[in-house]
């Protein structure tokens, strides 16, 4: 059997799966956005008459995948894997989704890449012939996050300029074996890169260099050039991490055009006063499932490239005084 | 293609990014946030002097009429963290919500309201001081430390 390994860091999917639904569920704050209208589902409230905010994280991811499996119109016992994850400890906002859904499940971690990870397990599921239909999807919710990682939701104090905002929203795809849609042509997983940012109101900073390592080696695998996709979208680098990466990238020898975004730059408004940007599982997964998944199947899109970034760290290790580890996953996804 | 051809790694040391990440973070605007601080916190205050020379016109003395009206501003502190107001008071005004009194109110009820979901003995009663705790724990260590020391000096 030929190795579908290419490079360093990537594989290429010898038929590859297509995403053949996505559905995307999101808070009042991401729905009064300038994608607001791209999302399948906006909540009135962030707690949605649930009893805790980390129920409410469930009920969003709960809903999203079921959304995607509804709008791709497979009955829910066709799909041969759930593949989850989100940023509560022991991701149990995948966990009790899965609770709900009952399929044979496989809970990833990544933090905020989880998106782009899942689909990268999930093609290689498919393409491997282990799975006809896999079902991707991630969550995050602000509140939830804000009490774990932070203070109190109702404590009043000051955020740094370049802290980001945790998305209140879950993004689902499902793939295929074989159907009409957008396929996954490729995927990069990346190595966990540390230099040396220990401020956790700095994530993009934390993540950017692990983004461009990904970023490097997915070109020089593929010996492609940016200009080759019509999109690259990292995951939620935020203005900070966003500018850092570019930069990184001109410095070792790679420049990056106006075809390069990130996912956290395109969710709220200057209005909405987020400072650095989105951030969280949920950012990167509602802009692929909504806008991204819109513009390739009308076609505006040819060839995208989805970053997932994640800052892989703890509340406990940021308090004993430890740097953030950054992660980047990048999948292809042609129209 | 060839199967293994690292490197790429990355051009840049630790310490280049360092620098490069300090240059691209934008900086705290420090005087905006000293001008909102010092207006807020002084409205705070002038509005407890205004409940202090109330409670005096009322008949208290100066000592209990400072007390009621210390209560009576924690009320108000913990009042308007209940009904999600004073998170975005401290959004704007920093240090100067959060160095009177009500903002020390905002402190312990916000974990209240927080971890209420986790019950009343290992939520709420374990973690009402997650905010406060230090600022207890410093305060009445230095207070004692001040205690010695002037029991020596008289």
């Amino acid at each position: 059997m030929d190795l579908k390994r290419v490079g360093n860091q990537t594989v290429v999917f010898s038929s590859p799966p297509v995403i053949l639904a996505s559905y995307s569920v999101v808070g009042p704050m991401e729905g009064r956005g300038p994608l607001g209208k791209t999302f399948d589902k906006v909540w009135q409230d962030n707690i949605n008459g649930e009893k805790s905010w980390e129920l409410a994280e469930s009920k969003l991811l709960q809903e999203a995948m079921q959304g995607a499996v509804e709008q791709a119109g497979i009955p829910l016992s066709q799909v041969d894997y759930m593949l989850a994850g989100d940023l509560l400890n022991q991701i149990i906002s995948s966990n009790f989704a899965a609770r709900k859904l009952a399929l044979p499940f496989i809970g990833l971690y990544g933090a905020c890449s989880t998106m782009a990870l899942g689909m990268a397990v999930g093609s290689m599921l498919i393409d491997g012939g282990f799975a006809s239909h896999v079902l991707v999807g991630v969550s995050s919710h602000h509140d939830s996050a804000e009490r774990q990682y932070r203070l109190p939701t109702e404590q009043g104090g000051q955020r740094s300029l370049s802290a980001q905002w945790t998305v209140t929203g879950a993004g689902s795809v499902l793939l295929g074996q074989s159907g009409t849609g957008p396929r996954i042509t490729a995927a990069t997983l990346g190595r966990v890169l540390d230099y040396g940012e220990t401020d956790v109101g700095n994530m993009g900073a934390a993540m950017a260099p692990a983004v461009a390592d990904t970023l490097l080696n997915h070109f020089q695998d593929l010996q492609r050039q940016p200009e080759d996709y019509s999109l690259i979208a990292s995951g939620d680098l935020g203005m900070v991490g966003a500018d850092l990466t570019r930069e990184v990238m001109l410095r070792s020898g790679m420049s990056l055009g106006s075809e390069y975004t990130d996912c956290g730059l395109m969710i709220y408004d200057k209005s909405q006063d987020v400072h650095a940007g989105a951030s969280g599982c949920g950012c990167s997964a509602v802009v692929f499932a909504g806008d991204i998944m819109q513009r390739l199947t009308a076609g505006s899109l040819k060839r995208v490239l989805l970053v997932g970034s994640g800052a892989l760290h703890s509340p406990t290790s940021s308090l004993q005084g430890e740097s953030v580890p950054g992660i980047g996953h990048a999948v292809v996804i042609e129209g | 293609m060839s199967q293994n051809m690292r490197p790429p790694t990355l051009k840049i040391t630790p310490e280049e990014y360092k620098d490069l990440s300090t240059k691209l973070t934008p900086k705290p605007t420090v005087l905006k946030n000293c001008i909102w601080a010092f207006f807020v916190g002084g409205l705070i205050c002038a509005i407890g002097q205004v409940i202090i020379n109330l409670f005096v016109a009322g008949g208290l003395n100066q000592t209990q009429a400072s007390t009621a009206a210390t209560a009576l501003l924690i009320f108000l502190g913990a009042l308007l963290t209940g009904l999600g107001v004073y998170d975005e008071i401290g959004k704007y005004a920093g240090a100067g919500s959060i160095v009177p009194v009500t903002g020390f109110a905002n402190s312990i009820v916000s974990p209240a309201l927080e971890f209420k979901r986790e019950g009343y003995v290992m939520g709420v009663g374990a973690r009402l001081f997650t905010v406060a705790g230090p600022v207890l724990v410093y305060g009445i260590a230095t207070s004692i430390v001040v205690g010695i020391i002037y029991y020596f000096l008289h």
